[in-house]
């Protein structure tokens, strides 16, 4: 089964085996920054940017993904380059095992390109999908809504 | 102090924000074989038969294993010292299934998929046995669930006692007979789980010299080491293990679980294999919280101070029995370690039943212990009429005490003499106090359909198992005087190699980019036993201490060698003489490889603690039950923790604030329940519902000013004791707002409109 889609700025023509998930293809090619929690879209650990919505990678099977717009967090940095939600979140403590801090990052990423004013309440809505067993959200939620305020001022 | 108390960059913060491939699955091996395990639906049979001749026959398997493959090696998978405390009752694989999910068979075939197809062509006859999953029935039900041939360490193998523990000090009863006042409660905890999001993941493959690579997401890199080699009857330096990054152990991590399955894999194929368990798997077929029924008797004497304390426990260890002995063990001596009583007493089974697994989860034991004390001092401190905080006040251990029950109970021995060199416990109290608004809300007459109320809980942990527990750790220095530091050390995503870099910077007078820190990898860094029990930073912590004042005593040495003079000191980083004349630790670090006086400088220690000062925590909890239905909502929860001093106040903090929602699932919402059969219920995250960021309430945490003298610059542990107190708080709080006193958790809606009066 023959796929094509954008992942990361590039073009892509996949090949994938009928039931093959979109998290089961990353991961094959070393998009590692998905990680696999728990297979059913509960974890959020393999959350991905599907046409700049945050999305469970382990739901959708690769024919879902024709012509679309997939970004991974590899994309948001490079190697000389950080990403301002990460380094808010570097700088506030809030990675732990870090773990479920791609889909976390993600999320922010999502809430940030779709919503110029988000409060409190936005950000856990927001990281409601990414279980996280180590922080207790404190630090994420504080990242997050410190980042997106930082980032209101700048043009996008 | 330039680096302790700071907060600074983790270690492996920038990585791990930027996603990058740095945990045990996040690697390409060519030829890579998968593993998957057959569990076992049925909870208690005897295999007649096992027929996996149409498994090997399908295209892309490389191999089967049944019990038939293995000569029967009894061994624990409990991470562990060693000889381990526990009893060996386990196989690789058994000719008798124990649990729903017990091991059957594993395969290993060149596609996940494929392994999962011959899952289902491999065929087994069962006989199906009776089963046990009252654990209360388990001690009379007339037949044994293990053998006595070949197992060894079950305390009562025909009573199913997988472990027991008693010790008594003074006189209980009679204490009991002659107190003013006397109070008696038996309480439950469930099953839960530790739900680290990173499942658990191995990958095995032999190395240029034939030697046994482990890529582990474990805690325990060297037990999983001697284990392996041990079951599988090769040399430990045949064995490497490494752990890279992990997503999270909780204690869950602490279990060799999968390790020797694809190790057997590799070492019978000679190719790469690896296994990961699903989230299902690791719902029912890895470990649980043990379940403990617990009574206590409490007296008093007219002054309200405690006279006796008295504990019976029955500990449901699940079909097999890894730290049947020490969880227990920890719910008598963190019980037994909070308050002074003159006549102590424990008694207690850890009973096998046909249900899932016990093993270590974050508190081992003293959550079970913290929740029906607190809660009998709870319902002592009304009626004897005294607050609550008071009546904890009163009674708490003070600094110089005797804690008399670390010595009477030990890991499965003798324990040592412990006295409390520091305790913030009153200081943790008054604090909460004010910061929850205690005085003045907990008086608050409730009305209406919605109730507030507020609850407090007080609980110990200890840093590390006294005469066990041991760290080491080696530092070299390179010519730009930057330290290579390795360590045994396992940071299972606690931050623990920022902290201990914290302490060797701190000793070393340098910044904490300068030290490289490389752990856990057996073949690379000197013998730990590993991240359990709070030990990292306490026992750890010192054998870094110790090695970098090594390492920094030689540069000095050499410094004075190089600039010819008898004495001198370090001011930043350079060794100064008296008379001014100076060498920056540059130039002594190149010259010392290079030119003159050749020699690497180097420190190597170990370090172990015949001390395990406890961490104290007292949390507060506001809640609203909802009188219409039952259901409890957390508003806030304060937690001011003694932790000693604290070495990184960020990621104090983030353990303290990672604690209390595990322990408000286990009070609220966390659940396992088993059907009629023995069949686990609640098999992914949407039945098993852990804290999400919109479930969290209000958390306001602090740290009490203290330290230890024992400690590395004065620490004490901070990982498990922030989980102890939450759910007796909130229990308390739900008395507090509508007068029901709940004993078995978790808290059911229904049971609170069962027994509201209003």
């Amino acid at each position: 089964m023959k796929i094509q889609f954008e992942l990361n700025g590039q073009l892509v023509d996949a090949t994938a085996h009928p039931g093959t998930t979109l998290m089961e293809y990353l991961r094959e090619n070393a998009y590692y920054s998905v990680k696999h929690g728990c297979d059913h879209g509960e974890c959020g650990a393999c959350t991905v940017l599907l046409n700049n919505k945050s999305v469970n990678a382990c739901l959708f099977l690769m024919h879902t993904v024709e012509g679309t717009k997939i970004e991974t967090l590899e994309s948001l940095s490079s190697h000389e380059h950080i990403h301002p939600l990460q380094e808010t979140i570097l700088n506030a403590g809030a990675t732990q095992c870090g773990f479920c801090t791609p889909g976390m990052v993600l999320s922010l990423e999502a809430l940030d390109r779709e919503k110029r004013d988000s409060d409190e309440n936005d950000v856990r809505d927001a990281l409601n999908g990414n279980l996280c067993r180590c922080t207790g959200y404190v630090k994420p939620v504080e990242a997050g809504l410190e980042a997106l305020k930082t980032r209101k001022g700048q043009s996008k | 102090m330039k680096v302790i108390g700071k907060d600074t960059e983790r270690v492996d913060g920038l990585a791990l924000v930027k996603g990058k491939p740095v945990f045990a699955d996040d690697i390409a091996i060519k030829d890579m074989l998968h593993v998957k395990i057959l569990h076992s639906p049925v909870a208690h049979a005897k295999i007649l038969e096992i027929d996996t001749s149409k498994a090997l026959a399908l295209e892309g398997v490389a191999a089967v294993f049944t019990h038939k493959d293995f000569t029967p090696h009894y061994y624990t998978t409990a991470g562990q010292g060693y000889p381990e405390p526990g009893p060996r009752d386990m196989l690789i694989l058994d000719s008798t299934v124990r649990f729903v999910g017990d091991r059957v068979a594993f395969v290993a075939a060149e596609t996940l998929e494929i392994a999962e197809q011959a899952l289902e062509l491999i065929r087994v006859e069962y006989e199906e046995l009776p089963c046990i999953f009252d654990m209360e029935k388990a001690m009379t039900a007339g037949f044994a669930l293990h053998p006595s041939e070949g197992t060894s360490g079950i305390h009562d193998v025909s009573r199913n006692v997988a472990a027991h523990l008693d010790a008594e000090l003074g006189d209980v009863d009679a204490a009991i007979k002659t107190s003013d006042y006397v109070f008696e409660g038996t309480y439950s905890t469930p099953f839960v789980q530790m739900a680290s999001i990173e499942p658990h993941i191995s990958i095995t493959w032999l190395d240029d010299n034939n030697r046994l690579v482990i890529r582990t997401s474990t805690q325990v890199p060297y037990h999983v080491r001697r284990i392996v080699a041990e079951v599988l009857d090769i040399p430990v330096s045949r064995v490497r293990v490494i752990k890279p990054r992990i997503g999270g152990g909780f204690g869950g991590k602490q279990e060799i679980l999968n390790e020797e399955l694809v190790a057997a894999v590799t070492l019978k194929t000679g190719r790469p294999a690896r296994i990961e368990y699903t989230r299902e798997e690791e719902l029912f077929a890895a470990r649980l919280r043990h379940p403990e029924l617990v009574t206590f008797r409490l007296g008093f004497d007219n002054n309200q101070m405690l006279t006796a304390i008295d504990l019976n426990i029955l500990e449901n260890c699940g079909a097999y029995g890894p730290h049947a002995l020490t969880v227990m063990s920890v719910t008598a001596q963190k019980a037994l370690s909070m308050y002074k009583a003159p006549s102590i007493r424990v008694n207690g089974d850890g009973v096998y039943t046909n249900l899932t697994i016990g093993g270590a989860y974050r508190g081992y034991g003293a959550p079970q212990a913290f929740f029906p004390l607190e809660s009998l001092m709870d319902e002592a401190a009304e009626q004897m009429g005294i607050d609550p905080i008071d009546l904890r006040l009163k009674n708490v251990f003070q600094v110089g005490d005797d804690i008399p029950i670390a010595k009477i109970l030990g890991e499965g021995r003798e324990g040592f003499p412990m006295v409390l060199y520091s305790t913030e416990i009153a200081a943790c109290l008054n604090q909460a106090r004010e910061l929850s608004n205690w005085d003045q809300l907990r008086h608050q007459q409730q009305t209406g359909r919605f109730r507030k109320g507020l609850g407090v809980a007080v609980a110990g942990q200890g840093s590390g198992i006294p005469g066990i527990d041991m760290g080491s750790a080696f530092i070299k220095m390179n010519e730009d005087a930057s330290f290579n530091l390795q360590v045994g050390a396992t940071d299972l995503g606690t931050g623990s190699d920022t902290a201990l870099a914290q302490i060797a910077a701190e000793v070393l007078n340098v910044s904490v980019d300068k030290i490289i820190v490389y752990s856990s990898d057996t073949d690379l860094t000197p013998f730990d036993t590993g991240a359990y029990a709070s030990s990292t930073t306490y026992i750890s912590g010192s054998a870094v201490k110790k090695a970098a004042e090594i390492c920094r005593e030689m540069i000095l040495e050499q410094g004075k060698k190089l600039l010819q003079v008898e004495s001198a000191e370090i001011i930043d980083t350079s060794v100064v003489a008296a008379d001014g004349a100076s060498m920056s630790y540059q130039d002594i670090c190149t010259k010392s490889f290079y030119t003159e006086e050749q020699v690497q400088i180097m420190g190597t220690a170990s370090h172990m603690s015949y001390d395990s000062p406890p961490p104290f925590n007292a949390t507060i909890a506001e809640v609203e039950v909802d009188t219409l239905t039952g259901v409890v909502r957390v508003i806030k929860v304060v937690s001011v923790t003694d932790a000693g001093q604290i070495i990184n106040p960020k990621m104090a903090e983030g353990q303290i604030e990672g604690g209390i929602p595990q322990a408000l699932g286990m009070a609220l919402t966390e659940f396992m329940p088993f059907d009629e059969k023995g069949r686990p219920i609640n098999l992914d995250f949407n039945s098993y519902h852990i804290y999400t960021a919109l479930d969290m309430p209000e958390l306001v945490v602090r740290f009490a000013d203290s330290h230890e003298p024992t400690g590395p610059y004065g620490a004490k542990a901070v990982a498990e004791i922030p989980i102890n107190a939450p759910a007796p708080a909130v229990t308390n709080a739900i008395y507090n707002a509508v007068g029901v006193r709940v004993k078995h958790l978790p808290v059911k809606p229904a049971q609170i409109l069962h027994d509201l009066k209003l």
